[in-house]
């Protein structure tokens, strides 16, 4: 059993696993954080930026984060865990030879294909006149300014995919549900569970009948509004990988949510704007509640929230009609006639509004100061840009980031110097240390497999080590590039008897509770499924030429001897040999059984648990009477 | 003896006539009692009966008390309440010798408490009668013949076994049984001082002590408890001479639990010794300092703590054992200290403090074990901070080390280099209740100064807990408390008044904080937040350093916004903080988007229409506070017309359904009616000090103006108000009222007037509880005529009983147990 890590970034999984017979990619994550080299998108032209001097670079700007590792046509299923795991399934499914078929449950798809739809509308809409590629060249990207000539794998960059790509490579998915189990050519059984990060989020158990191996990637126990986490079903792992934990072990996701109200009011009190960088989809539903409970007791109920996006409304509907996958309290809300999710109310009610992008109507709605949520949190593409360009310059704005995939401050760097005010908020819900030492007490899997990153703690707090997976046996850590050989040996596989077969076989009782009996039969193999069938019947006495033929097939059958069980007890065979005309007989315990001694004839009888040795010099005569003697101890059959 | 008391003490005929019945009916076990707390006030009047009179009278005057008793002899299926109540009864009764004799005359009680009574019947299993029992023994134990009594009928040797019953309640009153039969037979050799010899003793004692010794010495260690808990008792309740010996004597035995390993009972040990070293019987030499400074040393330190504590909080005790005990209380903090710093050595703490290598094995063993030895290591040395005794030298400088060290391992902010201390961090990162317990430990160490350099520290990291988002709500509510009074514990430069500059800057830091938290969606957060300003206004408004800061700073604002908060806690808190910041004249001057002619809105109206319009009573009662403060120190918006504001406030307070409003409002009133009179508000009407005579001249004139603000409406009403508080506010007022005009006006003169009739008619129809307003507005002189009229004192004195003084009479107790009986029975017979 083998892993190819083919991505370092823990939150952004990408594994394939080689279990039995089958190649199974778990998540295909996309790491954009290379996006934060790239001077952003502006929607509007954008005077500031298009006189920045010197290496004014344009490039198709995304980011691939693979490997040779593996030839990806081998790889038989994708199994996705959440909507950000899937971003990168364009290019696995395209243009690679992959003929699989990929996994995921309604909710992840659905979503997923608002993320694409979204980052394609952003990068599409601002063509590019000139692109280059000229500078990956090796020994051209060492003369480049840092931090672009210390990136790495510049080459492995690729340009964004296209709708066409993102609609084929979607239509190899097929969708799944909690618990249902899939069969994968006979071979192993797979099984999406609930994970408790966002609508549709799971985690999978990849079984055979003796070997199940837990994928465990982006999972929360904090109540916010997906279906909890399915913990119980994780127990008796053989092998559990951990990745996609919180990317902020020290910030709290309450504590930081009170943070983002407070700056919001504060914010907006003083008459400024706040701009919030975020995905079209996940934490901002629920701090779209949040602020529905809010904004009356911080006195904001006249400010008006936007949220633009391409995929805005899709998104803000999509989340209401997925009740099967929401949190208990949410599921009930179903059978009222009300929305689970507050937002609607907010639309209702005209606090929030949401547009596909700036132009248009929300220029004619557009009113200060006032709350915009809108992407991408890279700062690099989107609406996001244009108002970073708008707000930046005044100190009584605030750009709030929340979502933690990018560094911050990277991300403003193309917009210093900057007079606008910037909170770091980032909210994530995914497991935090304490959490998985908790889950793994609970689920005690043999062995646990994680991304190096979370076997030490974080670079800038060395001294918390409270922040690192901690668990016996440690855990295995891969880093990217890596083919891990998992630690566990498969030792038993299941065959089937067939009824015929099985009613001739004669058990026989060894010891209370356990029968044997020996069977001769033809293993037959097919589709990774093992079955016993009687061995075809010995040839007839009366021969031709045909039946000879026949009796060639069948396979050569060695007498076979008869296996031996039970123990020999000392006392009684001491006598036995005694009446047997042996005299002189010493016998010494030894750590392993005893040692009968028959000084006379200068032999040795070894007695242990699982052998018995007759030691004597070159009298087989004497030999085969005693080995008759310690048989006459010994079931056979 | 107390009016209450007396009142019991008489056994009233009618209650001699009830009590055959009830008698009959606890006897008949058909009948069964449905509740036990009847018995219980049973008991207690019998109690006070028996103890002011004689119980023989008793018994002869009511024979159908011996007659229960002896019902309860005869083998019947009685319930285990009545049961123990006769037993507990039979008990309080033979506490008086002569009555004693006069039931031991029917071998009555040797019935009860012997083993032919309950204690050899299937009625035993039940705790209540086991406990009835004991406690009967105990009331009876008051005299010589009690003692030969318990000897003769073998009752020791149930209560030694009753001592591991598996009834808590009976076992602890066991314990203390044992100890007071144990004072109750040396009580006679007293006077003698008597020896460690065995033979000296009476029997009961000796066998009680051997009782006690066998305990000691078994390896069992609840039998061990046992003991230690009976010892205990005995030196802490008694503290005869004899006790001396007794020490003398078990104190080699006590010695030898500490040889064992873990030492059994540790708890009951330390009590023992505790309860040993504040006699004052045995404070002289007695080998007792000794067994004390073995014990700090064996036991573990958590078990140590708390004996450290109650060493170093006794009046008399070596030095050596004071540092000893000190050193062992401060060790977990030595651990931390230690684990924590950079470089080695602890400057500061008493010597021979060191971070002990078993205390940190324990610090480390577990999580829970950790916290739990720091929560109660800061509880006892925050115990021990204010406390007269304590140690000196105090180490202040390394206490509040320990203290920042903790805090800044809660927080993950410490970067230790030592090994334990990075487990440590791992264990203590995020842990509430040990930040909880180490900013009140902070907070209490403001009392004392540091060096600077400390507490530059301690303000940082009080900083960073009030900064982080991580802090939880109770965590942030102390550490505002905490901040507030290391605020007031600055030094003040010499020369001004003013805040410290270090204070100022970390005012500075602070208030961008407060108004973040302002805005927390959390309302617990804004609501201390708020609390945390008010205090902060009250002490430091009238400085212009603070005026500055908080002026610059959204807060005041933010304050004002609060006040239409959901939650209502914080709107009542907001209340208070703008009445403060108003009565400083610190509100906010610049226009507010909201009102942007740059005409500031009254604060006032805004109170009065919270007053009259807020659903919830805290807001209400905190504006009736704000408004009384602001009346009595004159607050520029009140001071424009004191009158109509007060008429208006009467106004609306009189139709609030909050008791605590209306009496706020006579609160209100008094202060008005000071100030008009021109007299001290502080007054107190129980007093009885002459009061101050106003001139009649002034005097009417403030009579016309406290007619015309409705005062006596407000107050007339009030004295028939349903909430005996607000009755008994009002009561006071007109009191004090009547005491200052007393001389003035002629009680003939203002008998005729018209006006006398329409007040008094009005207040016959308060008093018959109809809320009409009188149509005309009353006249000064109807006033004080009514006032004379009114029987004031008559009402103080009935307002001043409890409301349910009727119903604890005796009587009513017999009636009500006689009437639910009679329902039970009423009962039964419906369902044939």
């Amino acid at each position: 059993m083998k892993l190819y890590c083919l991505s370092g970034h823990p939150t952004l999984p990408c594994n394939v696993l080689k279990f039995k017979s089958t190649t199974i990619m778990l998540d295909c994550g996309l790491d954009m954080t290379s996006t934060l080299n790239f001077l952003p998108l502006p929607l509007v032209q954008s005077p500031r930026l298009s006189n920045l001097p010197g290496w004014s670079l344009k490039d198709g700007n995304v980011f691939l984060d693979k490997t040779e590792l593996i030839d990806l046509s081998t790889v038989d299923v994708i199994l996705i865990s959440n909507y950000h795991c899937m971003m990168a399934l364009p290019y696995v499914t395209e243009h690679t030879g992959f003929t699989g078929t990929v996994y995921a449950t309604e909710p992840t798809v659905q979503i997923g294909r608002l993320l694409m739809e979204e980052l394609v509308n952003f990068i599409e809409r601002v063509p590019k006149a000139q692109s280059a590629s000229l500078w990956k060249n090796k020994d051209i990207q060492r003369l480049l300014p840092s931090p672009l000539k210390d990136a790495v794998d510049v080459s492995t960059w690729r340009r964004c995919y296209t709708m066409q790509e993102v609609n084929s490579a979607l239509s190899k998915i097929q969708l799944v549900g909690y618990s249902q189990k899939i069969e994968l050519f006979g071979a192993v059984q797979v099984t999406p569970l609930s994970s408790g990060y966002a609508l549709g989020s799971s985690n999978w158990i990849i079984q055979s009948h003796y070997e199940k191996v837990s994928y465990v990637s982006g999972s929360s126990l904090l109540t916010t509004h997906p279906q909890p986490m399915d913990q119980a079903s994780l127990k008796n792992s053989d092998v559990l990988v951990l990745t996609g934990l919180t990317q902020i072990p020290t910030a709290n996701p309450d504590g930081m949510v009170g943070e983002f109200c407070s700056n919001l009011a504060l914010t907006v009190r003083n008459g400024g704007n706040v701009l919030v960088p975020c995905y079209p989809s996940g934490v901002i539903y629920d701090l779209l509640e949040c602020l529905y409970q809010y904004i009356d007791s911080a006195g904001l109920s006249s400010i008006p929230f936007y949220f633009i996006s391409p995929v805005a409304n899709s998104s803000l509907e999509f989340s209401q009609i997925f009740a099967e996958w929401l949190c208990h309290n949410k599921q009930t809300k179903v059978y009222l006639p009300e929305p689970p999710f507050p937002h609607a109310e907010l639309i209702q009610t005209n606090k929030l509004k949401h547009y596909p992008s700036i132009h248009g109507d929300f220029s004619n709605d557009f009113r200060q100061p006032c709350v915009v949520f809108t992407g991408h949190p890279s700062l690099r593409f989107g609406d996001v840009v244009h108002f970073m360009e708008l707000w930046g310059k005044s100190s009584l704005n605030t750009v709030i980031f929340t979502e933690p995939d990018f560094s911050y401050l990277e991300a403003l760097a193309p917009y210093q110097p900057l007079a606008m005010k910037c909170i770091y908020c980032p909210i994530d819900t995914r497991l935090n240390f304490i959490q998985v030492s908790k889950l793994l007490k609970e689920v005690q899997p043999l062995h646990v497999v994680c991304p190096e990153q979370y076997t030490q703690p974080p670079p800038a707090q060395s001294h918390r080590t409270d922040l690192m997976i901690d668990c016996q046996p440690p855990p295995v850590s891969y880093r990217r590039a890596e083919v891990l050989t998992l630690p566990f040996k498969r030792r038993y596989e299941k065959i089937e008897i067939m009824p015929e077969l099985a009613d001739s076989l004669v058990p026989m009782e060894i010891k209370p509770g356990i029968s044997l009996a020996t069977v001769s039969a033809v293993l037959h193999t097919k589709d990774n499924k093992h079955v016993l069938q009687p061995p075809p019947r010995p040839a007839q006495p009366t021969g031709g030429k045909k039946r000879k033929r026949a009796s060639d097939d069948i396979p050569d059958c060695k007498v076979l001897k008869p296996l031996l069980s039970g123990s020999i007890p000392v006392e009684q065979f001491v006598q036995t040999l005694e009446k047997h005309g042996f005299s002189d007989i010493k016998v010494e315990d030894t750590t392993k059984g005893h040692i009968v001694l028959l000084q006379e004839a200068e032999t040795l009888i070894q007695i242990e648990e699982d052998s018995t040795h007759i030691i004597c010099d070159n009298d087989e005569v004497l030999r085969v009477r005693l080995r008759d003697l310690v048989l006459r101890f010994l079931q056979k059959f | 003896m107390s009016f209450a008391g007396t009142y019991c003490v008489i056994m009233d005929p009618e209650c001699s006539k009830l009590l055959p019945a009830l008698c009959a009916v606890l006897a008949d076990p058909r009948q069964p009692v449905a509740d036990d707390t009847c018995l219980e006030k049973l008991l207690d009047w019998f109690k006070t009966v028996t103890e002011a009179g004689s119980s023989v009278l008793l018994l002869q005057e009511n024979p159908c008390l011996v007659e229960l008793l002896f019902q309860v002899l005869k083998p019947q299926d009685l319930s285990s309440g009545v049961l123990s109540f006769s037993l507990r009864l039979a008990g309080i009764l033979a506490a008086q010798e002569n009555c004693f004799q006069y039931l031991q005359q029917g071998e009555l009680l040797r019935g009860l408490f012997g083993e032919s009574g309950p204690l050899g019947r299937a009625a035993w299993t039940a705790p209540t009668v086991r406990s009835g029992w004991i406690q009967g023994l105990r009331s009876l134990a008051q005299h010589p013949s009690a003692l030969h009594f318990l000897v003769g009928c073998g009752a020791l040797g149930t209560i030694f076994s009753l001592q591991g019953d598996p009834s808590l309640f009976v076992a602890s009153a066991a314990g203390q049984l044992l100890a007071h039969v144990l004072a109750l037979c040396m009580r006679g050799q007293a006077e003698e001082h008597p020896g460690p010899q065995a033979s000296d003793w009476p029997t009961c004692a000796q066998q009680i002590v051997d009782h006690v010794e066998e305990s000691l010495r078994s390896a069992d260690s609840p039998q061990v408890t046992q003991a230690l808990n009976v010892l205990s008792t005995t030196f802490g309740h008694c503290h005869s001479p004899w006790t001396q010996a007794l020490w003398v004597r078990l104190s080699p035995l006590v010695a030898c639990l500490l040889e064992k390993d873990p030492v059994p009972a540790a708890h009951s040990l330390v009590d023992l010794l505790l309860s040993a070293a504040r006699s004052p019987v045995l404070s002289a030499d007695c080998g007792l300092w000794e067994t004390l400074a073995q014990t700090l040393s064996h036991l573990s330190c958590t078990q140590a703590g708390p004996l450290a504590l109650g060493v170093l909080k006794l009046q008399a005790c070596p030095q050596t054992l004071r540092a000893q005990a000190f050193g062992v209380l401060l060790q977990p903090l030595a651990c931390v200290l230690e684990a924590a710093a950079q470089a080695p050595g602890l400057p500061g703490l008493p010597a021979g403090t060191t971070g002990d290598s078993v205390v940190v094995d324990t610090l480390l063993s577990s999580k829970s074990a950790c916290v739990g030895l720091l929560c109660q290591t800061l509880a006892h040395v925050e115990l021990l901070q204010p406390m007269p005794q304590r140690p000196s030298p105090w180490p202040q400088a390394p206490l509040l080390g320990a203290a920042v060290a903790v805090l800044r391992f809660c927080n993950g902010s410490a970067a230790p280099t030592s090994d334990v201390g990075g487990r440590l961090c791992v264990i203590l990162v995020g842990c509430v209740r040990v930040q909880r317990a180490a900013l009140d430990f902070l907070g209490t160490l403001a009392q004392g100064l540091g060096p600077q350099e400390l507490v530059t520290q301690v303000l940082a990291v009080l900083l960073e807990y009030l900064k982080s988002p991580d802090s939880s709500p109770t965590v942030l509510k102390k550490a505002f408390q905490a901040a507030l009074r290391w605020l007031r514990s600055s030094p003040k430069p010499s020369g001004c008044c003013d805040m410290d500059p270090h204070s100022q800057q970390f005012l500075r830091e602070l208030l961008p904080v407060l108004q973040k938290r302002l805005c927390s969606p959390c309302w617990e957060v804004r609501d201390s937040g708020l609390e945390f300003l008010t205090q902060l206004t009250r002490r430091w408004g009238g400085q212009a350093g603070f005026r500055h800061t908080l002026l610059a700073s959204e807060v005041p604002e933010l304050a004002e916004q609060l006040l239409r908060d959901p939650e209502s806690y914080v709107r009542a808190s907001a209340v208070n903080a703008m009445g403060q910041l108003s009565s400083q004249g610190l509100r906010a001057t610049s226009a507010s988007p909201e009102y942007p002619g740059g005409q500031q809105k009254s604060l006032l109206l805004d109170l009065l229409h919270i007053l009259s319009a807020d659903s919830e009573g805290f807001p209400r009662r905190a504006v009736m506070q704000v408004f009384t403060e602001w009346l009595r120190d004159g607050h520029a918006e009140v001071a424009e017309d004191p009158e109509q504001f007060v008429a208006r406030v009467l106004q609306v307070a009189s139709q609030d359904l909050d008791w605590e409003v209306r009496a706020q409002g006579l609160e209100l009133a008094l202060v008005f009616l000071a100030q008009t009179l021109g007299q001290p508000a502080s007054y107190c009407p129980c007093t009885m000090a002459p009061p101050e005579v106003a001139p009649p001249g002034r005097l009417a004139q403030a009579l016309q103006a406290l007619c015309r603000v409705r005062l006596f409406e407000f107050a007339f009403r009030a004295l028939f108000d349903c909430d005996r508080p607000v009755a008994q506010k009002s009561c006071d007022l007109l009191l004090f009222l009547r005491a200052r005009a007393a001389p003035c006006g002629n009680p003939q003169d203002a008998g005729s007037s018209p006006n006398v009739a329409s007040a008094e008619a009005a207040l016959q129809r308060w008093r018959a509880g109809q809320q009409g307003q009188p149509q005309e507005d009353l006249e000064p002189e109807a006033v004080m005529a009514v006032l004379r009229s009114v029987d004031l004192e008559g009402l103080r004195g009935a307002l001043a009983e409890s409301s349910d003084h009727v119903e604890k009479s005796p009587r009513s107790l017999l009636q009500d147990m006689l009437a639910t009986v009679g329902t039970l029975v009423e009962n039964e017979a419906d369902c044939y």
